[in-house]
């Protein structure tokens, strides 16, 4: 792998810049590898580069059945965060975060991590004592966390709409400094970069449609492009989890929906925060382009159509123009809609299968990028390992036998 | 937007209905005492599939009526929407 650095620039403008290597090689299939990973989004390539990086295991092949970026790691609203409230989920986001905080060097790709702070608005009474009790609970985890007053919010954020007239009046917020974006295509492409520089082959259009077992073990999988057998196979396939899970005749908890996200024109810089508000369910960043970055919620329905319907991206804008009053007149120049996993209890499934050999790594639902490398790096001491790191030994498929649910769905910031 | 035919009040928008998720999900008999495994297949697995999906949904701001449907999660197509205790329709092959 060629390093990218100043002096790799200037070297190759004069050549103007038509010499530059791959990114990465475009393999065929091998008959076999030592672990197979199905899924070619940020989680499955974390999960190939930690494997190689951490733990040695380099002759792996990352199966994706479309393109690297294709899916919902190019789909998402590019938010990072870790202010999760109960500890499991607050220590698994806060590794993916620290994760995040070194990615760009440990990758040698500018994943434009921007931590412009992640600003969550509490509209009620209710909502202040809610979002107090979850910054003590971040900061008993060592996570940063503040809580804003209304004068601070409206210092911070001069264009939201705080007053007691406004519909939906602002109280306070909680802000988590260390949040914010990244770019989602880069940290796609930089662990695909890197994982392919420790030897990991990354085989796109290669569907996924059997998976073999042999007395009760995985023995491989059937793909569109020959059977490829592996001792160990990783799937994570987010909104197809359960399409693979039927595969190997396992059940999940799990439902797939579609969920929206939303991007204006480009104007000026207005906004240099994330705001989220759960009240409302709206969240909006402004991009380095101009756009303002918008998320909607999921459609109700299950599906597998990556689109949605318009009244859940009306329903979000009105509530982002409502807060925003001064993005009323911006137009809309882009929607698209990714399928997301979704769980009872709003958390992964990071673990065992009752097919020896197999791992799922699953139900990120809506809320996946953010674990990007933190998911990847506890899903490849899994597969190592052949047990669960102490970060996901909580997140396994027997929680829903056991009760031992972790449930986020509040406590996510926003409600799904 | 789907445009939904409920069985009783006739085809009308999406935004009138409330999804009731996966449909003929049979509640144990004897609940109490099956084991906690049987009990999770009920309360949480789902089937989820890509492709023809019972479903249920509440006619909301309707006549408030339940009632089932045949929809293709991958294209949306409404197959057959009907009324609760009716025989649930064969998915088209």
């Amino acid at each position: 792998m060629n390093r990218y650095s100043i002096f790799s620039l200037a070297r190759n403008a004069l050549s103007h810049h038509e010499d530059w290597q791959q990114a990465w090689r475009s393999p065929d299939p091998k008959p076999g590898y030592d672990v197979v990973v199905v899924g070619g989004g940020g989680h499955g390539l974390a999960t190939a580069y930690y494997l190689a990086k951490e733990h040695g295991i380099t002759n792996v092949a990352v199966l994706e059945k479309g393109w690297i970026g294709g899916g919902n790691t190019g789909r998402n609203t590019t938010v990072i965060r870790s202010n999760y409230l109960w500890d499991e989920s607050a220590h698994l986001y806060e590794k993916s975060l620290r994760l995040y905080e070194g990615l760009s060097q440990d990758l040698n790709f500018n994943i434009m991590l921007s931590q412009r702070g992640v600003v969550n608005l509490a509209h009620s009474e209710h909502d202040m004592r809610e979002l107090k009790r979850r910054v003590n609970a971040l900061r008993l985890n060592g996570i940063d966390s503040e809580v804003l007053t209304r004068d601070e919010v409206k210092r911070l954020i001069p264009i939201l709409s705080c007053e007691g007239h406004a519909r939906y009046p602002v109280l306070g917020a909680s802000v988590q400094w260390r949040g914010g974006v990244a770019r989602h295509d880069a940290v796609a492409w930089g662990l695909a970069r890197a994982a392919d520089a420790h030897g990991v082959d990354i085989i796109q259009n290669c569907e996924v449609t059997g998976i073999m077992r042999e007395g009760g073990r995985v023995a491989g999988v059937e793909t569109t492009r020959g059977t490829i057998r592996a001792p160990k196979v990783g799937c994570v396939v987010a909104g197809h989890a359960s399409v693979l899970a039927a595969m190997a005749g396992i059940s999940l908890p799990i439902e797939s929906h579609p969920l929206q996200a939303l991007v204006s024109e480009p104007i000026k810089p207005v906004l240099h925060t994330v705001v989220m508000s759960g009240a409302v369910h709206a969240y909006v960043s402004q991009s380095d382009r101009g756009e303002l970055v918008m998320g909607a919620g999921i459609d109700a329905f299950n599906s597998y159509a990556q689109r949605g319907a318009v009244n859940v991206v009306e329903h979000t804008v009105a509530a982002v123009c409502e807060l925003f009053p001064i993005f009323g007149r911006v137009r809309v120049m882009r929607t698209w809609g990714g399928i997301v996993d979704v769980c009872p209890d709003a958390s992964p499934i990071i673990g065992k299968t009752p097919v020896e050999g197999l791992y799922f790594n699953c139900g990120w639902g809506t809320g996946g990028f953010k674990a990007t490398p933190g998911s990847g790096w506890v899903f490849a001491h899994t597969i190592a390992r052949d047990e669960p790191h102490p970060l996901n030994a909580p997140f396994a498929l027997d929680r829903f036998t056991s009760g031992a649910l972790i449930d986020e769905h509040g406590a996510a910031a926003v409600a799904h | 937007m789907l445009l939904i035919t409920c069985p009783w009040c006739g085809p009308r928008a999406e935004l009138e209905f409330r999804c009731g998720g996966e449909a003929h999900i049979a509640r144990p008999a004897d609940a109490m005492n099956i084991s906690d495994a049987d009990y999770a297949r009920y309360l949480f697995m789902r089937k989820n599939p890509k492709g023809w999906h019972y479903e249920r949904w509440n006619h909301a701001a309707g006549c408030r009526r339940w009632f089932n449907a045949l929809r293709h999660t991958a294209t949306h197509e409404i197959r057959a929407t009907y009324k609760p205790g009716d025989r649930k329709p064969e998915p088209p092959r």
